[in-house]
């Protein structure tokens, strides 16, 4: 460290700090359909990453389309794209809930198993329908360069969009499941299947929707995705891991817990990767992660219960 | 009020637990003499089972002391409860429903504790006789072979029961052992207790009444983690604040 | 003798199960197939290790390990590393700028052998690396889980990362591990040529070798009060530990066994595909080696075999002709089974193996010559044991 100036250093930690930001916006995206998904029915989904995958393909196919028919339109159809997005691995969830996930609830280890075969099969769906090659949507012209409010300091717009984009969707879950009544449902299920059940609610259409819920929102992290890199049909089990770990750290029933999780997590690694190379920056976090978990099993912020 | 050494089988003083503030378990002081059978009764949410957690280690106590033959339980670990001599029968029937009986009491069988122990552990005609001997007790001699799972609700609580039998504990704690019984089992169980509180100390959580009343040497009320009243079941039931309790609701 | 009989064979139905094995691999495979295929059935059976040790620690210990690849690798790569010191003698490597050492490390500007690598120069120091280190490694794993109640999905997911963890170590210290490619261009064990036909029928009848025995000492286990425990404490832990054990003690147990045997496994591959590569050690092979007992059957020590033994010839077979349609098949694989066949081939087998044995009925009638077994209760066939010791006689 001992090459830079005080103020490179600034600069550095600044610009490195915002590339964190992207990957944070990301992983959060990823880690709130995840902890939704584990956190409220205890299912742990391993296709999760080709959710994302699904909402990234989506945003390419749509760009594509829009480039060929309406190119018009380019300036505002990534907008479209992420709701899109959103709709296509929200319906695609519901479809994998209804098919396979109902069946295993007691079983979460072998709904680990189930989704992991799902996984293959959408890669290769991938591989078949886009090819092997990666692909890159092509973004709309605001969505391009940087702000840069001093000299050295360069921040690129779709990091801001993508920061924006974030905060209205943790804004939007929050309120679903902190101040809806359907959120009121989902936590009665969450806490007491059999009670709930029992005071009418229909816990197999809360589980469906819930899970629903939690791949539309990976497919809106795939649409968030692609103005950050190019997608291909393995970029989802890329990140599965670490969405994993941000959601057990983050203590998996907390929505709080989640955001700090995730925004340590991308920014430990962030930061890290400037100084040594990227492949050990990841290794050193995770490394640390499982540490910590070793002592504090239970997450940053998870919730004192009798048990 | 705090002694040292005492006659006691079991010596539970100033025992407090709370939960994010809410005391469970306030201030509860409860003696249990050699060959006593004494019944906790109380409300639902009275903090019963919550006692029973805290005396085999499942919970940890927030402050107090619990002494089981002048041995400080508090900070030992739940298996160096058990055997320190304390067994513990759960509320729901809690036995190994996919082997047979004989493997659920020979599982139980107090030696091969260790892992190296159990690997080399063999199945020796003592071990046998012992066994025979408890099924006899819980009256599944008959069913030695059959898989746990298949028992009826009633053979489940006494297989339980046998399970903590056979290793022959000085304390023996109940979670409502009649809870879904026949009315022909709650007579062969209280036979049971009656027959097995020979020679140790019991601790039972119930609400059956006529079942406490045939049983019980001693009755504890609990009532919002406070003891209400104690003594025998007659002083107990005449109590005006247990009737308040019990009826005033 | 009776002991011997019911503790290492697992009774009458285990022990012809084991004999059948025994003669698949031992007998069958050798005469119908060259030594190519052979050496790739050898490679698939280095796998089994794996598949055996997670129908112990997963199949009857309720512990999913996503992270048997770690083990599997860490036995691979000690090895491997012996072999590759082995290889890259000074003769072999004058060429070198830094002659003695493995050739990745002069590519990337090592001029020293690494203080880890020192040990692997002695065979039997490599040995006891390749028994003791990966067992170490799960002992300080589960021993932080275990004694913290880490379980299920938790336990899984941490080994999952454990794994990823070691796989990019390994790639990025390329000076120190070979990276990406491995560690690679192994010839000779002691001077012996093991690329040779002649190496490869042996390694492959001590691969069959030490299966066989693998399974049997699992069977030991399995049939003791230990594994009557780890059932007990799959289905209903409180219990167990409330009836006075120390329930983390018994997974870290299984855990560093199954450990044992991966590493076993793996150190097996390297000395029959000639190389160790990362590509063994992290998350796709280590699920892999879950669906391998999946198939097979969770709760059966020999359908683990069988199953590895299937899942991989159909991977062979269909990666070369449809290499599309196998992750497809995979996929399917995985779900079809947790959903449909929870316990494999074998629960397909006590389903449905009755048909099978009534078109063969002299098998039924060999089976009742051989093992005629009296009416005794379990009981009674623990403390006497004269009647079957006869019957063992006559085998």
């Amino acid at each position: 460290m001992g090459e830079y100036t005080y103020s490179e250093l600034g600069s550095i930690l600044a610009m490195q700090g915002f590339a964190g930001i992207s990957l944070f916006s990301v992983l959060l995206l990823m880690a709130l359909g995840l902890a939704i998904i584990f956190g409220q029915m205890g299912v742990i989904n391993m296709a999760h990453g080709e959710f994302m995958a699904v909402g990234a393909y989506t945003t390419y196919f749509l760009s594509v389309l829009t480039e060929q028919y309406l190119p018009s339109l380019m300036p505002y159809y990534f907008i479209f794209a992420i709701v899109i997005a959103f709709l296509v691995a929200g319906v695609l969830g519901y479809l994998a809930e209804f098919a396979l996930i109902r069946h295993l609830y007691k079983r979460p280890l072998d709904t680990l198993l189930a989704t992991w075969g799902l996984s293959l099969i959408m890669q290769q769906s991938f591989r078949s329908i886009f090819g092997a090659r990666e692909v890159s949507p092509t973004l709309p012209e605001w969505l391009l360069g940087s702000y840069q409010p001093t000299e050295t300091i360069d921040i690129p717009l779709n990091g801001i969009f993508v920061l924006v984009l974030t905060g209205v969707v943790t804004l939007g879950v929050f309120y679903l499941l902190y101040k809806s009544s359907w959120g009121l449902r989902v936590r009665a299920t969450t806490q007491n299947r059999v009670m709930s059940g029992a005071v009418g609610i229909n816990t197999k259409k809360v589980d469906r929707y819930t899970f629903a819920l939690g791949c539309g929102i990976a497919g809106i992290a795939g649409a968030a995705f692609t103005t950050i890199a190019s997608t291909g049909p393995t970029t989802g089990s890329l990140y599965i891991v670490d969405t994993f770990m941000v959601v057990v750290f983050g203590g998996a029933a907390s929505l709080f817990g989640t955001i700090v999780s995730a925004f340590t997590i991308a920014q430990t690694q962030s930061i890290l990767e400037f100084f040594i190379s990227g492949s050990m920056a990841k290794v050193y976090t995770l490394f640390a992660l499982v540490l910590i978990l070793m002592f504090k099993p239970e997450g940053l912020f998870a919730s004192k219960v009798r048990r | 009020m705090v002694s040292n050494n005492t006659d006691f089988t079991l010596a539970v003083e100033d025992l407090t637990v709370s939960f994010d503030g809410f005391k469970a378990v306030d201030n509860l002081t409860l003696y249990l003499d050699r060959n006593e059978l004494h019944v906790v009764i109380g409300p639902n949410g009275a903090g019963k089972t919550t006692v029973l957690d805290l005396i085999c280690g499942k919970t940890k106590s927030t402050s107090g002391s619990i002494k089981f033959l002048n041995k400080e339980l508090t900070n030992m670990a739940e298996h160096e409860i058990v055997r320190a001599g304390v067994g513990r029968k759960f509320q729901t029937p809690s036995i190994y429903e996919n082997l047979s009986v004989l493997e659920n009491l020979e599982v139980s069988y107090p030696h091969g504790r260790g892992v190296f122990g159990s690997i080399m552990f063999k199945r020796t005609s003592e071990v046998i006789e012992k066994i025979h001997q408890i099924a006899d007790q819980i009256m599944l001699r008959d069913e030695l072979e059959t898989e746990a799972g298949l028992l009826s609700h009633g053979q489940k609580q006494w297989l339980e029961i046998g399970m903590l039998l056979i290793q022959d504990p000085q304390l023996l704690m109940l979670d409502e052992p009649v809870a879904g019984m026949s009315v022909r089992e709650r007579e062969q169980t209280a036979e049971l207790l009656n027959k097995i509180s020979q020679g140790r100390s019991v601790l039972v959580i119930e609400h059956d009444m006529d079942f406490v009343e045939r049983i019980a040497d001693k009755v504890t009320v609990l009532h919002q983690g406070k003891i209400l009243a104690a003594g025998n079941m007659k002083e107990v039931q005449a109590d005006p604040k247990v009737i308040e309790v019990y009826l005033g609701h | 003798m009776n002991f011997v009989y019911e503790k290492l064979f697992g009774g009458k139905q285990g022990f012809i199960g084991l004999l059948i094995l025994a003669a698949l691999i031992l007998i069958v495979f050798p005469l119908f197939f060259d030594i190519f295929r052979l050496n790739l059935i050898g490679k698939y059976l280095t796998y089994a290790f794996a598949a055996v040790s997670l129908v112990l620690l997963w199949g009857y210990g309720g512990t999913l390990s996503l992270g048997q690849g770690i083990f599997f690798g860490l036995g691979g790569y000690g090895m491997a590393m012996f072999l590759k010191l082995e290889a890259s003698s000074a003769e072999n490597t004058s060429i070198q700028s830094t002659p003695g050492i493995p050739d990745f490390m002069d590519w990337n500007q090592i001029t020293e052998l690494p203080w880890f690598w020192v040990p692997f120069n002695s065979f039997t120091l490599t040995l006891i690396a390749i028994l003791t280190i990966p067992a170490l490694f799960a002992y300080i794993i589960g021993a932080a889980m275990f004694k913290r109640r880490v379980g299920g999905v938790y336990f899984a997911i941490i080994t999952q990362v454990i794994a990823v963890i070691l796989t990019i170590l390994i790639v990025g210290q390329q000076g120190f591990t070979g990276g990406i490619n491995g560690i690679t261009d192994l010839r000779t064990l002691n001077g012996w040529d093991i690329t040779s036909d002649s190496a490869k029928y042996i390694f492959y009848f001590i691969n069959c070798g030490l299966l066989i025995a693998v399974i049997i000492a699992s069977r030991f286990i399995l049939t003791s009060k230990f594994g009557s425990l780890l059932l007990a404490m799959r289905d209903k832990e409180d219990r167990v530990r409330f009836s006075g054990y120390d329930v983390s003690n018994f997974k870290i147990f299984v855990f560093c066994f199954a450990a044992l045997i991966s590493a076993i496994g793996g150190a097996l591959f390297t000395l029959q595909v000639g190389f160790m590569s990362p590509s063994f050690v992290g998350i796709v092979p280590s699920i892999e080696m879950v669906i391998f007992a999946a198939v097979g059957g969770r709760m059966s020590l020999i359908g683990a075999v069988y199953g590895t033994l299937l899942v991989n010839a159909g991977k062979t077979a269909f990666s070369e002709s449809f290499p599309e349609l196998w992750l497809f098949l995979m996929g399917g694989l995985f779900i079809s089974v947790v959903m449909f066949f929870p316990n494999g081939l074998a629960g397909l087998w006590d389903d449905y193996g009755h048909y099978v044995t009534r078109h063969f009925s002299f098998l039924s009638t060999l089976k009742n010559k051989l093992f005629k077994k009296s009416p005794s209760i379990a009981l009674e066939a623990a403390n006497d044991s004269n009647v079957s010791e006869q019957q063992m006689t006559k085998l």
